[in-house]
């Protein structure tokens, strides 16, 4: 049945979702949670490369300090358009569309997610918000920065705000709608004996990340809808000519989208508490305090907000109160780190591909996390503020972090998703690729901040060139970090060694269903017994009823 | 967990609330009318949040419902809370003091 | 009432296949509706927190755009809208005691009384339209305060129009800003009211759809959950409006008239 051995060679079951149906029908009404999974990894992959292409011209044109490459109204339009597409289309839904979708049923122990429709539905919201943004990339672009300020978006620019705010409105409904799927499932449908404290850490990430997208969501969308009520009817909600406040905008916008920074985060994190106990094949240490840090940075998350806005305007009395906030929001994020390290130290560790990924990940997240705390800092944040300083910091918890765990956790789970190994070699090529080139990008990037670069400005004196032209350097090397695995894992569908059912000798109900796993996930419904993460003290697989 | 199979309100109750609930606009519409001063909208919202409650805790079966049922509405208004508060000390608190002694 | 299934192998037609019993699935699906009513609450709400903001900024604006609408009206809907929810109640009701007539017959009152609601909205929108407290320079005929609308006082023109021609040197005269934070309490006034109509039509169609399916007679002690759910979501439009009344119709009433 489903026991590891070692000794005959694994062969594909003869029956899984991927062979279950054929006809694109079957695809494109399917209810089967992961084949919804590959939905979205095909959409928010087309949407990361189009933020990577705006990335990419971003990045040419920096090359030189008198911006030769294109005019103003046209970088302003590619950092927004990338903005927009990496946010909203790419990092929001990467981990949890398409892992959580996939493994959540599978690790809690049953046949579907608790709204199979939904979640069909969810995906089709993500394509028309995708369609809408889409449009209004091909009929001149907008902007406005991913962050849509106010009066700027509502009464002064010239480009489709409208069509592209609509665009994220819809996508954020896709956003809820998986969140509380997730919710449900989580709550009411684990198998017999999945008990919380058995559940594996990437449910209570999925989970944790869940909570934020259905109380933050809503907020995006109504501020959104008044921005494009403020636009159309020329009415003063936001624009201080018409007796509006700007700063109000800031603080409805920032409610979500701080704590969306959360959302992008914590799924990642629930990928390295996976990834680094197996290869380890040591137990996570402190199983309670990395669950419970994911529903304190999911809770702490959305009362910082307005660490966004130290300069705007607000009152040195909140700010100091949302300043301290954002100390206190970095502990929990310790807490994990430090838990990660600890199950490191002392254990087994096999540098595979996935492993090289979580390693990164905590590096790169723990000098991103730190940097946050400088913006934190009231005094400083003046000085750094709109700086490059800050676009190094999202990108080293946003590329060196999340983007990191999304491709390591890509590499751990393609066997259980395909049936088939990706070829170890170029993946650990394309891993040190990324993690070079993304530190020869976005390091010169805090100098350049520190030194007073504003960000969002498509010229620079002159001084700043030889850090730009690194930058530059290092993006070029970090694009090839990123196209390798489209390559490879393209490669491994029909060539790819099969996998069998686990190839890592993990723990976690998902490795002891087949690869890939049928449709309903489980020949029979499994019971548990076993705590999570039992590594090193058997090394059979857990028998499964 | 979910025992509404085994008690639910009866049309009983339901005009009951129904009255109440009438008692509770009729009150709020005459109160708004007498001069309160400060405490006018503060007796409004009370008497809309007692309204707002009974219509969770019987029309929407809350009170028959399960523990996470309830977690969840409490979630639910007290993130509205924190969203409102928040936002409120930035804007009460931005003429405390001058920020320079002219 | 909802029992799992009645013999081993014999499942409710309307179980669904992720589901291992009825009584999973309804409380799934309730809480699901919950979770689901959470983020209508923060949406609303993110709404209601905008307005706060504003009523605290701008009160006497508020007090004179509160004053000029209909407190009768408002409060007749709201008795209204409080009969739909009981009247939805009952539906839910009959549904989980098997009378298929009595659901029939709960879930057209509640239809009838949700459409008297916004029809009485209609006839509130189109006082303001014709008293020219629309927001904006879009629709109708421009909004002004000083009593007359632009048609019959060419003179005074509307805000927007007026602002654009102002130059930054001339200070703004105290009827200008007034005006402005006016038409902010009824930029307010039509998008809550507005959601909140948007919501009850989405449940007016949420109720033509359970009524079909309660004529048909699915819905019986042990498979009520769709009407569970739309009385919900009908109680939660409700209770929206319990608050929208007292917050847009009753800010220092003592003060103005009826």
């Amino acid at each position: 049945m489903s026991t590891a051995t070692t000794t005959p060679a694994p062969v594909m079951p003869a029956k899984h979702f991927l062979n279950d149906n054929y006809g694109i029908r079957s695809w494109l009404l399917t209810k089967d949670h992961k084949r919804i999974a590959i939905l979205y990894l095909f959409s928010i992959s087309f949407f990361f490369l189009l933020g990577g292409t705006f990335a990419a011209l971003i990045r040419l044109h920096l090359l030189t300090p008198n911006g030769e490459l294109f005019e103003a109204d046209t970088y302003n339009k590619l950092f927004t358009m990338h903005g927009v597409n990496m946010v909203f289309f790419f990092l929001i839904p990467s981990v949890p569309a398409v892992l959580g979708n996939f493994l959540v049923p599978i690790m809690v122990g049953t046949k579907d997610l608790a709204f199979p429709k939904i979640n069909l539905l969810s995906w089709y919201l993500y394509m028309a918000g995708g369609t809408f943004s889409m449009i209004a990339m091909v009929t001149g672009g907008v902007d406005s920065g991913w962050t849509f300020y106010a009066p700027l978006s509502s009464g002064y620019l010239k480009t489709h705000v409208i069509m592209l705010a609509v665009g994220v409105i819809i996508a954020g409904f896709s956003s809820i709608f998986t969140g509380l799927n997730f919710i449900v499932t989580v709550h009411r449908m684990r198998a017999p004996g999945m008990t919380w404290g058995r559940l594996p850490l990437f449910v209570w990430s999925n989970y944790a990340a869940s909570l934020i997208m259905i109380l933050g969501t809503p907020v995006i969308a109504i501020t959104l809808i008044l921005l494009a009520l403020e636009r159309g009817f020329h009415i003063g909600i936001f624009d201080p000519k018409l007796g509006g406040d700007p700063v109000l905008f800031q603080h409805m916008f920032w409610f979500y989208s701080h704590p969306a920074v959360y959302i992008m985060i914590l799924p990642g994190m629930g990928v390295i508490s996976e990834i680094v106990p197996c290869f380890s094949r040591k137990r996570i240490f402190g199983y309670s305090f990395v669950a419970f840090s994911s529903i304190a940075i999911a809770v702490f998350g959305f009362v910082v907000w307005a660490h966004h806005m130290f300069v705007a305007g607000i009152s040195v009395y909140s700010a100091l109160v949302f300043s301290l906030l954002s100390y206190a929001v970095a502990i929990p994020s310790a807490v994990k780190v430090f838990n990660w390290t600890a199950t490191m130290y002392k254990g087994a560790i096999e540098m595979t591909t996935p492993m090289l990924y979580a390693m990164a990940f905590i590096g790169l997240f723990t000098i991103g996390g730190l940097t946050g705390l400088f913006l934190a800092a009231l005094g400083l944040d003046i000085h750094i503020h709109d700086t490059y300083f800050v676009i190094a910091h999202f990108h080293y918890v946003m590329v060196g972090g999340m983007v990191t765990a999304y491709l390591g956790g890509l590499h751990f789970w393609w066997p259980k998703m395909t049936g088939r190994m990706y070829p170890e070699a170029p993946a650990k090529l394309a891993a040190i690729i990324t993690f070079i080139g993304f530190n020869l990008t976005f390091f010169p990037q805090f100098i350049l901040g520190y030194m007073g670069m504003p960000r969002r400005y498509w010229a620079y004196p002159p001084e700043f060139q030889v850090l730009n032209v690194l930058s530059s350097a290092g993006a070029s090397i970090l694009s090839v970090g990123f196209i390798l695995p489209l390559i490879y894992f393209i490669w491994s569908l029909k060539y790819g060694e099969i996998a069998g059912d686990n190839p890592w000798k993990a723990t976690g109900l998902e490795w002891e269903t087949t690869s890939p796993p049928p449709t309903h996930n489980f020949h029979e419904i499994p019971v548990v017994t076993k705590e999570p993460y039992a590594y090193g003290e058997e090394e059979e697989v857990p028998v499964v009823h | 967990m979910s025992d509404h199979t085994h008690s639910h309100p009866t049309p009983g109750l339901y005009a009951i609330i129904l009255v109440t609930l009438v008692i509770g606009t009729c009150a709020t519409w005459a109160i708004a009318f007498v001069d309160l001063g400060i405490w006018n909208p503060v007796v409004a919202l009370t008497i809309a949040v007692i309204k707002a409650t009974l219509v969770i805790l019987f029309f929407m079966h809350v009170f028959y419902s399960s523990k996470l049922t309830k977690l969840t509405i409490s979630a639910g208004f007290f993130w509205l809370l924190i969203m409102i508060t928040m936002s409120l000390s930035d804007y009460l608190t931005r003429t405390f003091l001058p920020l320079s002694p002219k | 009432m909802s029992t799992s299934q009645t013999t081993t192998g014999e499942h409710h037609p309307a179980l669904a296949h992720q589901f291992d019993s009825m009584e999973q699935q309804q409380d799934a699906s309730t809480f699901g509706m919950w979770v689901f009513l959470l983020t209508e609450i923060m949406m609303f709400g993110g709404l209601f927190t905008a307005y706060l903001i504003y009523r605290i900024k701008y009160y006497p604006a508020f007090v004179a755009g509160s004053t000029s609408i209909s407190v009768s009206w408002g409060f007749a809907n709201t008795l209204v809208l409080i009969g739909s929810s009981f009247t939805m109640a009952m539906a839910v009701w009959a549904a989980q005691t098997g009378r298929r007539r009595g659901q029939v017959w709960f879930l057209i009152g509640t239809m009838i009384l949700g459409s008297a609601f916004l029809g009485v909205k209609a006839k509130e929108y189109y006082d303001k339209w014709d008293e020219c407290h629309i927001p904006g320079h879009i629709i109708g005929k421009g909004f002004n305060t000083w009593g007359g609308c632009s048609a019959e006082n060419p003179k005074l023109g509307n805000i927007a129009d007026e602002i654009r021609e102002k130059t930054p040197s001339e200070p703004e005269t105290s009827a200008v800003q007034t005006a402005k934070q006016t038409e902010i309490f009824f930029s307010f006034y039509f998008a809550m009211t507005g959601l909140h109509a948007f919501h009850m039509i989405i449940g007016l169609g949420l109720l033509t759809w359970l009524l079909l399916r309660a004529n048909r007679g699915e819905f019986t002690g042990q498979y009520f959950t769709p009407m569970e759910l739309g009385g919900l979501y009908w109680h939660f439009v409700d209770i929206v409006w319990i608050f929208l009344f007292p917050l847009l119709y009753l800010i220092s009433r003592h003060k103005g008239g009826a």
